[in-house]
């Protein structure tokens, strides 16, 4: 069974190159996306607009190894859980401010990464999958029984703190102004990366390894640069999510994560800039708007991930990107 | 009393024992699993589901039509490969031309509708099943209490495994399967039905899943989440073994169920990770697997 | 809206475990409960308009704080109640605390809620893990049960239980002669079932939960566990595990609950009520009890106070309230949040002793709620002077 070749041949998320006008098209969405972070707190909850955010940069973060380094990994709530702990406890117990806690959380998650990926990127295809999905379940493991993580309590009473140890963050509106910036460049910074000399390497081996090589690019060392940005900002997502809920729990690091942000990212169109938001967007709205409606929430995430893989691989922006045929 | 390593002999061989016993399941899923994917290349998440759906039919059967064990042995896995059959023809078979990735993101769908049907339904606390009376109580070995029961799951496991190996590596239908799996154009052109194939090869592999359903729904609580406990562990056995290869799962499902025994004696605590360590050891040095064919 | 302002509109809020481990003691169950306590309490006739929400926190932590802060902020719900998972529960306390309002906690099982993470606004009703250990841990010594071995989940809870039961234990001049730890979740315990076996201790104790709990129990049997002459004694079990396991398995067991569906003819009267509304008929579980019993003794709070404006006001009341309802009988409230009634200790029954479906267990003894739970003045709880 030639894995590699099946790969090779149809990527599993393949991104459409981009010109001139297609790079002032997405300079006028990342307007319209701050205008709109800055009007919505006015019209919606800003609780829930923070969750939609955290998860938004997460996708963002998968979507970056996946689109454009052509990597899935199942493991990726490794690094969101792990960093999610990292910054609950210091803002806990050792009394740093939120940013010097987030810092922690995000460098933690970078380390992680560098550890992991060295791992896994020495196999290709569902071989990759499978590692980071291995190595997840210890992360799962090692938090159900270490002290700090307060097993499957959790660190609860994260303290909401105060920004520079001058700004409180206790007011919802002020964390969320906080989060939005955290959020935009986040974005931001993952939309130079694919547009900069370094991306384009990137989408060369993902596209034909064997040829990059030939033409002299070390694709391994690539391959673990990307996977190290891609866990570091999913560290960043998960160190904001503690602060703003002000607990960090098994949840975070459990595979039904990992699949979570993977369904984010194929409903909201994989390899796509600005499918992920849209896909945490849908995916977050569903679960608080379904809530109550207690067990239908799997099923119903069951049938999205059944009809989306069938009838819907680009996704939404996927979608719209084929129609106005323009890369979003 | 003689030990080794501070644990009494009499003690390891009885871990032993039972850890081939629990390699029984791992063998009989991730030989499942294997056909699946070596014939198919498809990674069927929702394995864990259809074993799950195995041991919910074996209990239909006895509520509602007050069939006892022995014929939900037979009907249980044939209720679950018709399922199987119906799931392959209306959903899977349009994935085959598509990155296999896309087929584990389907099957993992199909896995959570699954699950949460039966949860729906039946709730989680798990339903009664009992051990039939033929095979209940046990046999007073030197170093432990074996259950009847137990022995039997050995039994039936390995007779299972060793009869689909023989068909698939020894008879000229399984010949037509690797071969339609190796080139199946050629093989279409010859005159031999693909398709049909490739969905009696899915219905068998969950026949399989739901097999092993009936064999534990006795022992272990017969509820909706059975399966996706299970089913990460099976996971890593196959990609142990080797993707492809049917012996090799077979083997590596009841070695790892011996070293999962061995764990739980000396250091219990690691029981359920140790086979990811070796899974990610395994990787690394031999990425095909312990048995596969291609690195 | 002529009569308004005589009226106090009162908006309950039940949190629970719909489609995971414990929906069977918390899902439907909980609202069904709830609301027969509304049915009861006639709120017109004390001026009140009581609505009753629902939600499923998945038991995730961070689901349950973000449907709870949702709640208080948006939708004016004043008290928040079932909650079930330990986890969920301190994270719900921490919301209501922060946004003052009510919640009283049926199911979960830590101590911690009236300990060290107490608050003015939580209660805790039905039982804890000190409770447990109380109850199982020194009845069954007193019994005659004084050597132990332990099967414990690896978990924080697992841990604390086997802690907490040890600790009683010992006090009563019993010996843990060994200890197992299995890894959470696990479905296969024969191995550790025949170390519990190896050992000789005469009981058995069951520091774990839920599936794990019935899994070790259904496999104890296949190993002739108790005709071997040893008792498992179960630290966490609810009715509705036995109901799952059946007699023929769970027979001889022995646990501790403050509450049984046929322990007399007012449980017996609701029990049938809360029957006929839930499918299968399945009756109703401690938990489910608890919710019947807080949430009629917050209304005759809120009832004398009018108003369901201060959350901790209004648990300061239901703390100065002795609690009565046909369910639990007689208790009262501690200043640390904690509800004190009696528990009992439960036998499972044989086969044969057994007539229905859900006639399961056989009452030993009473255990007098001063004696069960943890005194007032070793939680830590920073509410309680001196």
């Amino acid at each position: 069974m030639a894995d590699t070749a099946a790969l090779d041949a149809a990527p599993i998320a393949a991104a459409l190159p981009t010109t001139r006008d297609d790079k002032a098209l997405h300079r006028l969405i990342f307007v319209g996306i701050a205008v709109l972070l800055i009007a919505a707190p006015l019209v919606l909850y800003p609780v829930y607009l923070m969750k939609v955010l955290c998860f938004a940069l997460f996708a963002l973060a998968f979507n970056l190894l996946l689109g454009y380094g052509g990597l899935l990994s199942f493991g990726h709530a490794a690094y969101f859980g792990m960093a999610s702990y990292l910054c609950a406890y210091t803002a806990k117990s050792l009394g740093f401010t939120p940013e010097l806690a987030i810092l922690s959380g995000t460098v933690t998650a970078a380390l992680l990464g560098l550890v992991f990926g060295a791992l896994a990127i020495r196999r290709q295809g569902i071989y990759f999958s499978m590692i980071t999905l291995a190595l997840a379940q210890m992360v799962f493991f090692f938090s159900l029984q270490a002290k700090f993580t307060g097993g499957e309590d959790g660190i609860q009473a994260v303290p909401r703190g105060a920004l520079f140890g001058m700004f409180s963050l206790a007011d919802d509106r002020a964390m969320y102004a906080v989060v939005a910036v955290v959020f935009m460049a986040g974005m931001l910074l993952i939309y130079r990366i694919i547009h900069s000399p370094f991306g384009q390497v990137l989408k060369a081996i993902r596209d034909n390894e064997p040829r990059a090589i030939s033409l002299g690019y070390r694709a391994n060392q690539y391959k673990l640069a990307v996977f190290v940005l891609s866990a570091t900002l999913a560290g960043l997502a998960g160190s904001t999510k503690a602060i703003v809920f002000q607990l960090a729990s098994l949840t975070d690091v459990h595979w039904s994560m990992s699949g979570e942000v993977v369904l984010m990212t194929l409903v909201g169109g994989m390899g796509t800039v600005f499918g992920p938001i849209v896909g945490a967007l849908v995916i977050v709205t569903m679960e608080t708007y379904l809530a109550q409606f207690g067990a239908w929430v799997t099923i119903i995430q069951g049938c999205v991930f059944v009809l989306c893989v069938l009838l819907f691989r680009e996704g939404i922006v996927g979608l719209i990107a084929k129609l106005i045929r323009r890369p979003l | 009393m003689t030990t080794i390593f501070g644990v009494p002999t009499q003690a390891l061989f009885g871990q032993l024992l039972l850890g081939l016993i629990n390699g029984s399941f791992y063998a009989i899923l991730s030989l499942g699993l294997a056909i699946i994917f070596g014939l198919l290349n498809i990674i069927n998440f929702a394995h864990g589901a259809l074993y799950m759906m195995g041991a919910f039919v074996a209990w239909m059967l006895l509520t509602y039509f007050g069939l006892g064990y022995w014929w939900a042995l037979g009907l249980a896995p044939l209720v679950v490969g018709a399922f199987g059959i119906v799931l392959e023809r209306v959903l899977i078979a349009r994935l085959y031309k598509l990155d296999h990735l896309y087929g584990l993101l389907l099957t993992f769908g199909l896995a959570l509708i699954i699950q949460g049907l039966f949860r729906n339904q039946y709730g989680v606390s798990g339903l009664p099943y009992a051990i039939p009376a033929e095979l209940s109580g046990g046999q007073r070995l030197p170093f432990m209490f074996l259950p009847n029961y137990r022995a039997w799951v050995v039994v039936a496991s390995l007779t299972v495994c060793i009869a689909t190996w023989l068909v698939i590596e020894k008879t000229k239908l399984g010949a037509y399967l690797r071969a339609a799996t190796e080139n199946p154009t050629l093989v279409q052109a010859f005159g031999v039905n693909v398709p049909l194939f490739l969905t009696l090869t899915y219905g068998f592999g969950v026949a399989l899943a739901g097999f092993a359903g009936v064999l534990a729904a006795p022992i272990y609580s017969v509820n909706p989440n059975m399966g996706a406990d299970i089913i990460i562990v099976v996971f890593a056995v196959v990609v142990i073994g080797g993707m492809g290869s049917i012996i090799g799962s077979v083997i590596t499902g009841f070695a790892l169920g011996l070293v999962e025994g061995l764990t739980k004696v000396f250091y219990p605590e690691a029981s359920a990770t140790v086979i990811f360590v070796i899974m990610v050891l395994v990787l690394l040095v031999k990425p095909a697997g312990l048995f596969g064919r291609t690195a | 809206m002529g009569t308004a302002a005589a009226q106090t509109n009162v908006k309950i809020g039940i949190l629970g475990d719909r489609s995971g481990a414990y929906s069977d003691i918390s899902g439907e169950g909980s609202v069904v409960a709830a609301k027969l306590a509304v049915e009861d309490f006639k709120p017109e006739q004390h001026g009140l308009k009581v609505e009753i929400v629902s939600a499923d926190h998945q038991n995730k932590p961070d689901v349950g704080a973000a449907i709870a802060r949702q709640w208080y902020d948006r939708d004016a719900v004043d008290m928040i109640t079932d909650g079930v998972t330990s986890s969920v529960a301190l994270a719900i306390s921490q919301v209501t605390k922060e946004k003052n309002k009510v919640f009283v906690d049926t199911g979960a099982g830590t101590a911690d809620l009236t300990g060290p993470q107490c608050t003015p606004n939580t209660i805790h009703w039905v039982y804890d893990t000190v409770a447990l250990a109380n109850g199982t841990g020194g009845a069954m010594v007193k019994r005659g049960g004084n050597t132990w071995f332990f099967l414990t989940a690896d978990y924080v809870f697992g841990q604390t239980l086997q802690r907490d039961t040890s600790a009683v234990i010992a006090k009563n001049g019993g010996k843990v002669v060994g200890s197992v730890k299995t890894p959470f979740p696990t479905s296969d315990f024969s191995s550790f079932l025949l170390q519990a076996q190896g050992s000789g201790a005469k009981v058995i104790g069951l520091a774990n939960a839920g599936t794990d709990t019935i899994n070790s129990i259904k496999q104890a049997g296949e190993f002739g566990i108790t005709e071997g002459g040893q008792a498992l004694a179960g630290l966490l079990v609810f009715s509705s595990d036995v109901h799952s396991l059946g007699t023929k398995v769970a027979q001889g067991l022995v646990l501790t609950e403050p509450f049984y569906w046929d322990l007399n003819d007012q449980t017996r009267a609701f029990s049938d009520r809360f029957a006929k509304q839930m499918k299968g008929g399945s009756k109703p579980t401690a938990n489910h009890a608890g919710v019947y019993s807080d949430v009629l003794h917050y209304l005759k709070a809120v009832a004398e106070l009018k108003s369901t404006a201060d959350g901790a006001a209004t648990v300061a009341k239901m703390k100065a309230m002795p609690t009565d309802d046909p369910l639990f009988g007689k208790g009262v409230i501690r200043a640390d949040g904690r509800k004190i009634h009696d528990m009992y200790l439960f036998e499972v029954k044989k086969p044969a002793e057994s007539k229905g479906e859900w006639d399961l267990y056989k009452k030993l003894e009473t255990i007098p709620g001063d004696q069960v739970f943890r005194p007032l003045n070793e939680g830590n709880c920073p509410l309680v002077k001196g």
